[in-house]
């Protein structure tokens, strides 16, 4: 029996091989991210020729230049696909880091904005993840745009939201169109009650399948090998999804 | 060529003046705390704090002290811990008065200042709402483009004190910092760079192949002080790693003002504290 986190973890690698202008090779992911870092090494598991770098990876970490490295990586298109979320994500795949109200911040303060503003642009293709599928979350329009969905022409812009993957489904994102569609259902949930936990507009897929779950290999694989490979980075969220560690 | 001074910790809390721009690294990145509580015990006032490119428990022990009068940062945050308690009540609040920003525009901010010229441009930021709420940053056409191309212009940004850890400082004043080479950015583009090491070694470190590309030359560091697992609760590279108990502990703890000023007493004004540096 698979779990949430192991569901979305699949439903991530899924997106990650689907095919897509710009293929995968190299992917970045950060500390907040494990269930992105679990879903690129499935895909790697899987078949897919993928390099992973994990930002906040202590003893082996990738770059010898320190985190401005990412950046620099980044601006020259040599990351392929990044992860972000947000506070607030509206139709239009705006993403809000920093906070709500206004003047924004004044409702509930978060973090801020890390690299976001840069890397929406930079990196040619970003899956947004929130677990959080809520009409507080999904919202219309966002209280502040750390990074906007989609630019005017003449903007430099390398690409956009590839999909967005919450806790009860997975939308897909028409950057001509600025507009989410309803592609998969998560297990229990319908039409209707995605709707109603939505709120922003977005289309529906005409055949309407249930997102695809892991495998008993990919399960096997998550709670074998690819735990022992992450551990060290996300020791918390490894006990928590995978129990106690073996002896 | 003089060395810097090698000094008492307090004595280089004390090259920190009140009022000062003073740079700071994450809590991965070699975050000097031991100078940070001293600073705290010297009763440092209205710093300009900015996060090279983030934020995290050193700043926020500034922030609940009443050190901090501006904040510049791409973002704020105790990592695995959550929320950074003392800030979180300070946005609350509106205390404190926050520059938001994003890591690579730091960088960049600080690389324009290690090579002298008054900006850099920057990719991505066209459109949103951070871009719109900074003013010191402008927009232009790129001169080299055929067609329309905005861009970014980032300022050159030089802060007045550059605050590091290191591993270690040899007698001539080189400070090893390993890959962590953005620190040596920070060193760069500050006027002062005041740096806490582990352990102080013999010999020189830019004479050793193997050690050099991790160095931060004496050129750049003005003084240095040993302070002994100098970054904790935070973790050095490979040396020791983050006291997640204690920092989880502090989180929790500090949500509260009075939780707060206890951690303070404990762990700032203590006499064990004092002790263990």
């Amino acid at each position: 029996m698979a779990t949430q986190e192991e569901r979305l973890i699949a439903a991530i690698a899924d997106l990650i091989a689907a095919p897509h202008p710009h293929p995968v090779r190299h992917a970045a992911v950060g500390a907040a991210s494990p269930i992105p870092a679990h879903a690129v090494m499935l895909a790697r598991h899987r078949g897919a020729e993928i390099r992973l770098s994990l930002l906040q990876r202590r003893v082996g970490n990738p770059f010898t230049e320190g985190t401005r490295e990412l950046f620099d990586l980044a601006g020259q298109g040599r990351i392929d696909l990044f992860f972000l979320g947000g506070v607030q994500i509206d139709g239009a795949a705006n993403i809000n880091l920093l906070g709500t109200g206004d003047p924004p911040g004044s409702a509930a303060r978060l973090p801020g904005n890390f690299g976001a503003p840069f890397m929406y642009f930079t990196v040619p293709r970003t899956i947004l993840f929130r677990e959080e599928h809520s009409p507080r979350v999904l919202v219309p329009k966002v209280d502040y745009v750390s990074a906007p969905g989609v630019s005017p022409r003449g903007t430099f812009r390398r690409g956009h939201a590839q999909a967005l993957v919450t806790g009860r489904c997975v939308f897909t994102f028409d950057p001509e169109a600025a507009r989410f569609t309803l592609a998969s259902l998560h297990p229990g949930e319908t039409r209707q009650s995605v709707r109603e936990a939505t709120g922003f507009e977005y289309d529906e897929a005409a055949e309407l399948g249930e997102t695809r779950g892991p495998s008993a290999e990919d399960l096997a694989a998550l709670r074998g090998p690819i735990r022992a490979a992450l551990e060290d980075t996300y020791p918390n969220f490894c006990a928590r999804v995978f129990g106690a560690k073996a002896a | 060529m003089i060395p810097p001074p090698l000094l008492e910790l307090d004595a280089l809390a004390a090259r920190v003046p009140d009022g000062a721009t003073v740079a700071l690294p994450p809590d991965n990145s070699l975050c000097p705390v031991s100078l940070v509580r001293a600073l705290i015990r010297r009763g440092v006032r209205d710093l300009h704090v900015i996060g090279v490119p983030v934020s995290g428990f050193a700043t926020d022990l500034l922030i609940g002290a009443g050190a901090v009068s501006r904040l510049t940062t791409a973002a704020v945050t105790l990592g695995e811990a959550g929320f950074a308690p003392r800030f979180t009540v300070a946005m609350k609040s509106g205390a404190l008065p926050i520059t938001d920003a994003t890591c690579p525009a730091v960088h960049t901010a600080l690389q324009a200042a290690e090579k002298g010229v008054p900006f850099m441009p920057l990719r991505g930021i066209l459109g949103s709402d951070l871009l719109a709420s900074r003013p010191d940053w402008r927009v232009i056409d790129n001169p080299f483009s055929e067609e329309k191309d905005p861009i970014v212009l980032v300022p050159a940004l030089s802060p007045d004190v550059a605050l590091i850890h290191a591993v270690a400082a040899d007698r001539a004043g080189n400070v090893w910092v390993g890959r962590r080479r953005e620190l040596a950015t920070i060193a760069h583009a500050a006027k002062t760079t005041l740096v806490t090491v582990e352990r102080i070694v013999d010999g020189d470190l830019t004479e050793d192949e193997r050690m050099a590309p991790g160095v931060i030359g004496a050129l750049y560091v003005s003084a240095v002080a040993v302070a002994e697992r100098g970054a904790w609760p935070l973790g050095v590279l490979d040396l020791y790693g983050a006291d997640q108990k204690a920092l989880d502990a502090y989180a929790r703890e500090a949500k509260t003002e009075e939780g707060f000023r206890a951690w303070l007493s404990a762990h700032v004004y203590g006499p064990a504290a004092r002790a263990a540096e």
